[in-house]
């Protein structure tokens, strides 16, 4: 059965490995992916270590749910303490690697220490094994991959690894599997890099029993018609995430030129539309009828010819709005670029476009760039600029440092271009004119961050009863809610909400676009449960649900306070208070936050989450979570 | 009337979701290599193709049967084994093109589709319909249809 899936623990410096069975009280807390990864985090590293030193840990796991019929049960969870932010580093992707993990037996790596010389480790039915990687260091993501699978002779393998970027310890590392699946923030890529571990392969054949077999069949048709039967899945089946690009830039929530517009006017050649040029076909990851993205090749340039996935709305912010270019296929190479060097696009496309602004503002000029003009709009200098990063050459090995080191280095007052929160880059997307999101971006855990409590619906103006229905339940929060999208009042609470929903999601393994983000009608708490008794046979109340989140979110909450995190952490940088929004749409434009309300909101979520004015857990919210103990080293 | 299992490799994902409702229905687990249908993957080019027991008219693995253990079930036009006579030598395994016959180490078996029984679960969880279970008298003209709506507008356009 799924419960029987172990824990492995794998010290590189010793090359020794050790496993474990997860007690069923473990799962009851945690239930598993990313709620047990925080746990083991906060238990296995001590405070204030190197995020780049042996004492790091990476912890890559698959969810409760992972190869269930669970709809999209494909996600693997990456954690350590980020190189970037040197708080919670958290990153998560789909595709096929975590299903084969457990199929191979095991639901939780945690990789301490680091080895000697480069290496992969190899993880087949039930055992494990550390092998040479020398042939495959320096490789892109996609040779990694494929000369692995030829080493072993199996092209089933499903491989996670790291790219150039990860090995050259770029601080906004990816890992990554197959072509586009990206544990993309906070780089946990570089993590791998400093342990001198290229990749983890698995393949496995052993039986996951699922509990319910028929009802499971029946219940998993019904949560696949739920989710597809919904108009936003229905375009993303037909243009993935890349849809959502012609609905910001219109209304304009599009963060344009690094932070100076909120829209990129006339940026009509990278809607979705134009991916039809250049795809092939869809793609899913394991167990997905919504296949939100396009497996294409691209046609014109040095890059033609080139086989790669995607992109995601996330690039066309990055190599698009952000740099102000409006260029499709400058989008598609750079893609390319970033999955196969095995970078962060959405930290990249921030990282270049603050460049951009600075050369503008003559803060960097063409003695730092050795001659590339960082003009906005200018194609071949983003490109160049990718290599450069990635690569680590010239001005790149300092945007290679992330946000708040490569300002620290280029000084002249360049910090305050920065969009960052905790020192990780935003999205491009400008949240001046809904405070929801901006809350969203401001206290999550790993940074600046889009996926961890975004309640994206907010932007939908949805009728007060649909919010009702989402947003009261499962604890009965009887607090306001507003549904204008523009107002402060009731909108701590969506984000807690959200920001519970995600985790649940997360430590189930199942994908976010199926549950509450783009859609009210998706999966969430009582799906949940369903679909744990029907494949795993574990007893939970959507309540139960609930308050693992909290557990979890809380542990990452406790983690970074450890490492120094504090109540000024979570908050914008002066650009989303001081400069209004200037284009969109007349209910966008003219908008800025309000930093008095601002603060209100940041203190009634603190309340919400039963966390003192300062953003600290109380005494006896611990005990009441079962965590004011920690670290308990139960496992 | 007659029906068949067609595959349309432009159209799959290569989500897998039919390998996992395949063994689930037949085995009560998750676990591919149980599947009866698997999505063969070459990852580096982006071609997926599922493969599944073609149930041939003149079959092999029939044909080198030594037991007279595998069938053809007239009604559903489906290939069959009889596990009753059946003595686990595996020669069907080695005779399938199309590696379709599997083998379960744990219950010592061979299998393969069978259809289930006139209506495949990877069909109904197929939204794209990669996979599909229609009438073998007309299953081509679907297929022509498709591949005539790729030139048919142009013909219009420049030829009309």
């Amino acid at each position: 059965m799924a419960l029987n899936r172990k824990i492995a623990y794998i010290d590189l410096t010793k090359g020794e490995v050790e496993t474990k069975p997860i007690p069923i009280e473990i799962r009851k807390n945690w239930i598993g992916g990313r709620g047990l990864d925080a746990y083991l985090l906060y238990n296995h590293t001590k405070g204030g270590i190197d995020p780049l030193s042996p004492n790091n840990v990476a912890i890559i796991s698959a969810g409760l749910l992972v190869g269930t019929l669970a709809s999209a049960s494909a996600r693997t969870h990456v954690m350590g303490k980020s190189p970037l932010t040197g708080g919670v580093g958290s990153a998560n992707m789909g595709g096929f690697f975590a299903p084969e993990l457990r199929w191979a037996g095991f639901d939780h790596l945690v990789i301490k220490g680091k080895a000697k010389d480069p290496v992969y480790i190899w993880v087949n039915n039930g055992e494990i094994e550390i092998r040479d990687a020398k042939n495959v260091w320096g490789a892109g993501i996609y040779d990694t991959q494929d000369i692995i699978r030829k080493e072993l002779r199996d092209e089933e393998v499903q491989c996670l690894c790291i790219g150039p970027g990860g090995e050259r310890l770029v601080r906004f590392a990816n890992v990554m599997t197959g072509h586009k699946n990206s544990g993309g923030r906070s780089g946990m890529g570089t993590i791998l890099g400093s342990k001198n571990l290229k990749a983890v392969a698995a393949r496995g054949t052993m039986d996951i029993e699922i509990a319910h077999p028929e009802e499971a069949l029946e219940y998993n048709r019904k949560v696949i018609d739920q989710v597809i039967s919904t108009k936003v899945s229905q375009i993303m089946q037909r243009w993935g995430t890349m849809f959502i690009y012609g609905v910001t830039n219109t209304t304009g929530l599009v963060r344009t030129r690094n932070f100076q517009l909120n829209q990129l006017v006339g940026g009509d050649d990278i809607e979705c539309e134009n991916i039809d040029k250049v795809s092939i076909g869809f793609d899913g990851c394991f167990g997905c009828q919504v296949h939100c993205r396009h497996r294409y090749i691209i046609k014109e340039g040095p890059y033609a010819g080139t086989y790669t996935q995607g992109p995601e709305y996330t690039s066309q912010g990055a190599f698009g709005a952000e740099v102000g270019c409006n260029n499709m296929n400058t989008i598609l190479v750079a893609n390319h670029l970033v999955n196969d060097y095995g970078l962060d696009t959405l930290e990249i496309g921030s990282m270049m476009a603050w460049a951009f602004e600075l050369y503008e503002k003559g803060i960097l000029t063409d003695k730092d760039t050795d001659g590339l003009k960082l003009t906005w709009g200018n194609d071949e200098a983003v490109i160049e600029l990718v290599h450069r990063i990635a690569r680590r050459e010239g001005i790149g090995d300092i945007l290679a440092e992330g946000p708040l080191r490569a300002a620290e280095r280029i000084a002249k007052g360049s910090e305050k271009y920065l969009i960052h929160v905790k020192g990780m880059s935003n999205l491009h997307s400008d949240e001046r004119p809904s405070p929801s999101l901006a809350l969203g971006i401001a206290t999550g855990t790993r940074g600046s961050d889009h996926l961890r409590s975004r309640p994206a619906i907010d932007l939908y103006n949805l009728p007060m009863e649909v919010l009702d229905r989402v947003y009261r339940q499962p604890d009965g929060y009887d607090g306001p809610l507003t549904n204008d999208y523009t107002k402060y009042e009731g909108k701590p609470r969506i984000v807690f909400w959200q920001e519970m929903n995600y985790m649940a999601v997360d430590c189930t393994g199942i994908c976010k676009y199926h549950t509450v983000f783009l859609s009210p009608n998706h999966l969430t708490f009582p799906e949940f449960a369903k679909l744990i008794y029907l494949n795993i046979g574990l007893e939970f109340t959507p309540l139960e649900i609930w308050n693992v989140a909290n557990r979890a979110y809380t542990m990452e909450r406790l983690f970074n306070i450890r490492e120094g995190f504090t109540r000024d952490d979570d908050w914008l940088v002066d650009r989303y208070f001081d400069e209004k929004t200037r284009a969109g749409l007349p209910v966008v434009r003219g908008k800025s936050l309000d930093r008095k309300k601002f603060k209100g909101m940041l203190d009634e979520y603190y309340r919400l989450h039963e966390w003192d004015e300062n953003g600290v857990p109380t005494p006896e919210f611990l005990k009441k979570m079962g965590i004011n103990k920690e670290p308990s080293h139960q496992l | 009337m007659e029906k068949m299992l067609i595959v349309d490799h432009e159209k799959c994902t290569g989500c897998r979701l039919c390998e996992l409702v395949c063994s689930v229905k037949h085995t009560r687990v998750s676990n591919p290599s149980k599947s009866r249908v698997s999505v063969m993957k070459w990852d580096m080019e982006g071609f997926y193709l599922p493969m599944v027991c073609q149930h041939c008219q003149d079959a092999p693995c029939m044909a080198v049967c030594p037991k007279d253990a595998i069938c053809r079930d007239e009604e559903l036009n489906r290939v069959m084994v009889d596990y009753d006579l059946c003595i686990g030598c595996r020669m069907c395994m080695t005779a399938c093109p199309f590696g379709a016959m599997g083998y379960d180490p744990k219950e010592k078996k061979i299998f393969k589709c069978d259809l289930c029984d006139g209506e495949p679960y990877c069909v109904s969880f197929c939204d794209m319909k990669a996979i599909d279970y229609v009438e073998a008298s007309s299953a081509s003209f679907k297929r022509k249809r498709e591949a005539g709506s790729r030139f048919s507008e142009l013909m219009r356009k420049y030829a009309g």
